[in-house]
């Protein structure tokens, strides 16, 4: 099925399951399409595989456009790939050079155990947007759209934070394994917007609790989950949340409430 | 758990320890090498022994110092603990090394801080503990004519070992009589591995603050479009050049000085 | 069996407001006592899931991503519509109900349709109360743009991930329930079949996509919001994952399938590479507002196009066709979904495609950013034009797109009455799921507008009356309706599992694809279907005897999932040509050949074809059998649709 002309040596992590433990397993990856997706490539091997009657890698994937966050891998030492602001299913074959060894692992961390192979679980990111990521109102009774102006400029920025596709890249890329550039994101997001104020004191404890509880490492500020992250998110996200947990840690009253509580029968 | 205490001992608020501790240390410096800068007087090490004198007796000074050493011991402690939980954040290491694109000096803070910590216990030995609780360090006369403002410098040799300064003054002549720190840097300077290492460790500090000056600021969250460049201009310039520099300089000139004499 | 579909009477814009006070409620107390199952957390699922358990119902959500907030809307580019006519330019509920009938040419129930309007406005202020960053004017206030073939600026935007942004809004508020306590999540489960007791949907059977167990799940209500089954055709812009298996299952256990042969290609998609490629790209069809699409005027200039004699932007002005602008002056480019891919089809058929391969048309920004400077351009479409490049290496900003038309969304799906709910009482079906609001074609940014109606301010009304009627009674685990189904998947997980013949699971998909796509695509035959039913039948035959499935029911095993899901695709396709077949008309995204207007146009039969077709699962291998739904207009006059 392949048509390309470009050959490859694999370097693959092969995990049975979370409690076995793994090792690099060495797959070619031959006749491959420069305009193939990194992804499509690990279909090429992996039908090769299922017709050898083995096991396929495994990898998380899924909408194959860049936006469901779902891919993930570590390839020759960088998270999505040697390109910059892109994911791995954006990744194209063309930018390797024929011949070339291709080294993928799975993210690595504490808080991101490996499932199988190169999936790994990330149900932490969601159990830190369940302590506190959202706004406390209930579907119907709100005020119409327009009844709050947003200057442009903070709509424009909290956009930029929200673009986050919780893909894990930062934490991957990070020397610690800090998961602060996903946490920050939705924490300014939030807090820029005016919808986000009644809870903004409260989240951001909440959020920071909970990424602790997870075991990810600390943050150095060394920059490298803004340079891997596949929408760019800044740093300056991660500025802003230390403020606020500053602010609602050292001066404010507030403290974590139980997120909608006014929910429920 | 109080609520402070949950602060502190939440990631965050580690980090801010480790900002406040290093950004007072940052002040530090500015004090301390205003201070050193007196090296460079020709004046037979008078300004700087006086200056020496005056940062050892006079009790605020005495009450800010014990502070600062604790900020020593609170930066280096809570780097060591905030690695190890890092490191705990990572069981698995990588196979394939990445090149990310961070600054050196920003992956490499536990490194430059160890070497500083090395540092600052074989600099603090050499002068501060000799200085203040031996009597390995010599004393020096300063005798200055009020009315021609001519000074002569002698050696001096006190009856009571425990003597540590005395301002007297004998008809129009100002008696000055000093613990010489002065002749103890000259000395440790002249040895040319003693400056090496202290280059080095002024290396260190200059790739330290490079990161750590701006890093500080990013962990307060006080970053701003219109203020951040200037934080990160006298990040850079300042604490990453012109400190380090002027460190740096003492040794090498008393090093130069000393082939001379 | 009569289907009725409890479309209320009375004015169109009062049926709603009246079905809702006739609708019985659920005693607040009495709330926590029901169970609720809501399979899918796109749009659909998420905002049932957490509105739901706002209102104090207890529900049980499921995924088979790792996360619910990777559902497929989350890839929806361009915006959703809604008729809050802030621009001042003559909109209103009815004129988006008209749009919409119109749009999916005369083939959607007018209740639905105005009921989807009308709530089209609350779903706007729900979003922004959740934190959705809509774009927004200098003024603070929100920003609309005009989107595929409507002429008012009605469709709301977050540049272009609006599906994104939405999904992480209805994310949030289940997660904030999920927080609460009042939603169990179930990620990387997937949902396998349905339990019916006495005909009612009392659960599902899941397996754990981690470690294989096969689980049951019971509850007062299951409701699928499981999107569309687009994956049928191999290639689409759907994900990888999206697939018709939930559904599938439903009909199978009794709920009707809707229209399956309504598909929606959409005009603006990257061409394909090879036979590698896994998915097709969707570029949104925002581009169509400044982007002219055009081909070769003649076969020769487009030969050397592709063959690279000629660049585009070498080609003259006057050997270029803007065949969108000369054959529809009014809409031009705007025209909607169905027609511009129609006429893409029709260049590449003629000999004019461009691009290696000459199965592409282009889609050319030279006079926007002519007109426009280029800042304002990459402004607007930066992040499009971005993904474009990542994926061809071509720049947009130099050289024009090269698009085709892909599968895109599939109007069609399990028959839903007013209430949502299927032909199984107790089994709903929410957004792309079901068939009920789109018609014959969708238009541009409905599609998120109906998820999150349904979700948000349909269901959680409409369930109640259910489920006030079957009262609060737990229900019962040990009936044996739960071992048997349990039973019956564990059997078809095994006969999965034993194929060990010759051919990739993957490569069954590829051929199921290329026979969609050949004979029940762009434009249908009657000969064409025929033969397509065959080899379809052929095909499936061929999977249970030579396909291979590899590794284990107790790890993880996407051969299996897989397996499964193409089975399923395998026999989805036959109904989907025999839907095709049997509607001897074109309307929308179906277009017979036999069925055209002397000017090349879709032509409907309204005569004999006003009939949603609900087809009947009988038994496997049995043929199904088609129910009528006649539709009926009180309130719009039908009329030939022209974009002229």
């Amino acid at each position: 099925m392949s048509t390309g002309n470009m050959n490859f040596t694999l370097k693959v992590w092969r995990q049975k399951d979370a409690n076995s433990s793994g090792k690099m397993v060495t797959y070619p990856a031959e006749n491959i399409s420069p305009d193939m997706s990194f992804l499509e490539m690990l279909d090429v091997v992996n039908e090769s595989l299922i017709h050898k009657g083995e096991e396929p890698i495994h990898f998380d994937h899924d909408c194959r456009e860049g936006i469901c966050g779902m891919c993930s891998l570590y390839i020759n030492g960088r998270p999505h790939g040697p390109k910059r602001a892109i994911t791995t299913c954006q990744l194209h074959m063309r930018s390797f050079n024929d011949g070339e060894t291709i080294t993928i692992e799975p993210w690595r961390a504490a808080a991101f155990p490996v499932i199988k192979d190169l999936a790994v679980d990330r149900s932490a990111f969601d159990r830190i947007q369940q302590s506190g990521g959202f706004v406390s109102v209930n579907t119907g009774g709100v005020p119409d759209a327009n009844i709050i102006p947003i200057p442009k400029v903070i709509a424009d920025e909290a956009f930029n934070s929200a673009t986050c596709i919780g893909c894990g890249a930062c934490v991957a890329a990070c020397k610690n394994a800090s998961a602060m550039l996903f946490v920050s994101a939705k924490v300014s997001q939030l807090g820029m917007l005016p919808q986000g104020q009644p809870e903004r004191w409260s989240r951001v404890q909440a959020m920071v609790a909970q990424m602790d509880e997870e075991g990810f490492g600390n943050c150095t500020n060394t920059g490298a989950c803004e340079a891997e992250c596949p929408k760019e998110i800044s740093l300056l996200n991660i500025s802003r949340m230390n403020n606020d947990y500053f602010s609602a840690k050292l001066f404010r009253e507030e403290k974590v409430h139980d997120h909608g509580a006014s929910g429920g029968e | 758990m109080s609520e402070f205490k949950q602060t502190f001992n939440s990631s965050l608020g580690k980090k801010l320890i480790m900002a406040l501790t290093g950004l007072f240390l940052c002040t530090f410096l500015i004090v301390h090498l205003g201070g050193n800068l007196l090296l460079f007087c020709d004046d037979n090490g008078y300004s700087f022994n006086m200056y020496a004198n005056f940062l050892t007796h006079f009790p605020p000074i005495e009450v800010v110092a014990y502070i600062l050493y604790l900020a020593i011991i609170v930066h280096a402690l809570y780097a060591l603990i905030l690695t190890v939980n890092n490191t705990k954040a990572r069981p698995v290491a990588y196979v394939a090394h990445n090149d990310a694109p961070a600054s050196w000096s920003s992956k490499n803070m536990g490194l430059l801080g160890s070497i500083l910590l090395l540092f600052i216990v074989i600099h603090m030995g050499d002068f501060w503990y000799k200085y203040k609780f031996t009597h390995t360090v010599g004393y020096k006369e300063y005798r200055t004519n009020v009315l021609t403002n001519q000074t002569t410098v002698s050696d001096f040799t006190p009856a009571d070992p425990t003597f540590e300064h005395s301002s007297t003054t004998e008809g129009d002549t100002e008696i000055i009589r000093v613990k010489d720190l002065h002749a103890r840097v000259a000395n440790s300077f002249s040895n040319v591995w003693y400056d090496l290492f202290y280059v080095i460790a002024m290396g260190a500090v200059a790739f330290h603050l490079l990161h750590g000056f701006q890093s500080a600021f990013q962990t307060l969250g006080w970053r701003h479009r219109k203020y951040t460049p200037i934080v990160k201009f006298i990040g850079t310039w300042f604490f990453g050049v012109i400190i380090p520099l002027g460190f740096a300089l003492m040794p090498i000139v008393y090093y130069l000085k000393s082939l001379g004499r | 069996m009569s289907l009725d579909a409890k479309i209320p009477a009375g004015p169109l814009a009062e049926k709603w407001s009246k079905h809702k006070f006739n609708l019985k409620l659920v005693n607040p107390a009495n709330k926590r006592k029901y169970d609720v199952i809501v399979v899918g957390t796109g749009l659909a699922g998420a905002s049932a899931a957490a509105s739901l358990a706002e209102l104090g119902y207890n529900v049980k959500a499921f995924c088979f991503q790792d996360s619910p907030r990777r559902a497929h809307s989350i890839a929806a580019q361009g915006g959703i519509n809604a008729a809050k006519n802030y621009q001042n330019d003559g909109d209103s509920v009815y004129r988006l109900f008209y749009d919409t009938i119109k749009g999916g040419d005369y083939r959607a129930r007018e209740g639905n349709v105005y009921r989807l309007a009308e709530v089209s406005v609350n779903i706007i202020d729900q979003c922004v109360a959740q934190g959705v960053p809509f774009a927004r004017e200098y003024g603070g206030l929100l920003d609309n743009r005009s989107f595929g073939g409507s002429q008012v600026s009605r469709t709301f935007y977050a540049r272009g991930q609006t599906g994104q942004q939405l999904l992480l809004g209805a994310y949030s508020a289940l997660n904030r329930q999920i927080h609460l306590g009042k939603v169990k999540m179930y990620t990387r489960t997937e949902m396998l079949d349905v339990v019916t007791i006495d005909g009612h949907a009392k659960g599902i059977i899941t397996r754990n996509l981690i470690n294989g167990n096969i689980e049951t799940h019971s509850g007062h209500a299951v409701l699928l919001c499981t999107g569309g089954y687009g994956n049928v055709f191999y290639l689409s812009t759907n994900a990888a994952g999206s697939n018709v298996t939930a559904a599938w299952r439903a009909h199978k256990r009794g709920a009707f399938f809707a229209n399956p042969c309504y598909t929606q290609i959409h005009p603006t998609c990257i061409p394909v590479t090879g036979d590698h490629q896994s998915k097709l790209t969707l570029m949104s069809e925002s581009l169509r507002n400044d982007g002219r699409v055009w081909a070769p005027k003649t076969q020769e200039v487009a030969e050397k196009l592709r063959t690279k004699q000629l660049t585009a932007a070498q080609v003259k002005e006057e050997d270029r066709d803007y065949f969108l602008e000369r054959k529809y002056p009014s809409f031009g480019n705007l025209v909607p979904r169905d027609v511009a891919s129609r006429n893409a089809k029709e260049m590449v058929d003629d000999g004019r495609g461009v691009g290696g391969s000459g199965i592409a048309v282009f889609l050319d920004f030279a006079d926007a950013i002519k007109r426009l400077g280029k800042e304002a351009v990459s402004a607007k479409y930066g992040n499009l034009f971005d993904m474009y490049y990542q994926i061809t290496n071509e720049d947009p900003y130099t050289q024009p797109m090269r698009i085709y038309p892909a599968v895109h969304y599939t109007m069609g799906g399990l028959w839903v009455d007013y209430n949502l709910m299927t032909t199984v009482p107790g089994l709903y079906a929410l957004g792309e799921c079901n068939f009920s609001d789109h018609g014959a074609n969708r238009l541009g940014a409905s599609a998120l507008m109906q998820g999150l109606a349904d979700g948000y301010f349909v269901i959680p009304y409409t369930l109640g009356d259910y489920l006030a009627s079957i009262g609060p009674k737990p229900v019962d685990k040990n009936n044996p309706a739960f071992a048997q189904t349990k039973q019956e998947v564990v059997e078809r997980i095994n006969k999965l599992l034993a194929l060990k013949g010759t051919k990739t699971v993957n490569e069954y998909h590829r051929d199921l694809g290329h026979i969609m796509w050949e004979y029940c695509g762009m434009a249908r035959t009657a000969e064409g279907l025929t033969k397509a039913k065959g080899l379809i039948q052929e095909l499936r035959a061929d999977f249970w005897k030579n396909a291979i499935v590899v590794g284990q029911n107790e790890e993880v095993n996407p051969a299996l999932e897989k397996a499964g899901r193409v089975a399923d695709f395998l026999e989805l396709g036959e109904l989907m040509v025999d839907d095709a077949l049997m509607r001897n008309e074109s309307c929308g995204g179906h277009f017979r050949l036999e069925s055209q207007t002397p000017e090349g146009e879709a032509l409907r039969d309204d005569e004999n074809f006003a009939f949603v077709s609900a087809w009947e699962y009988k038994g496997d291998n049995q043929p199904e059998v088609l129910n009528k739904e006649k539709l009926e207009f009180e309130f719009v006059h039908l009329t030939q649709r022209s974009y002229k």
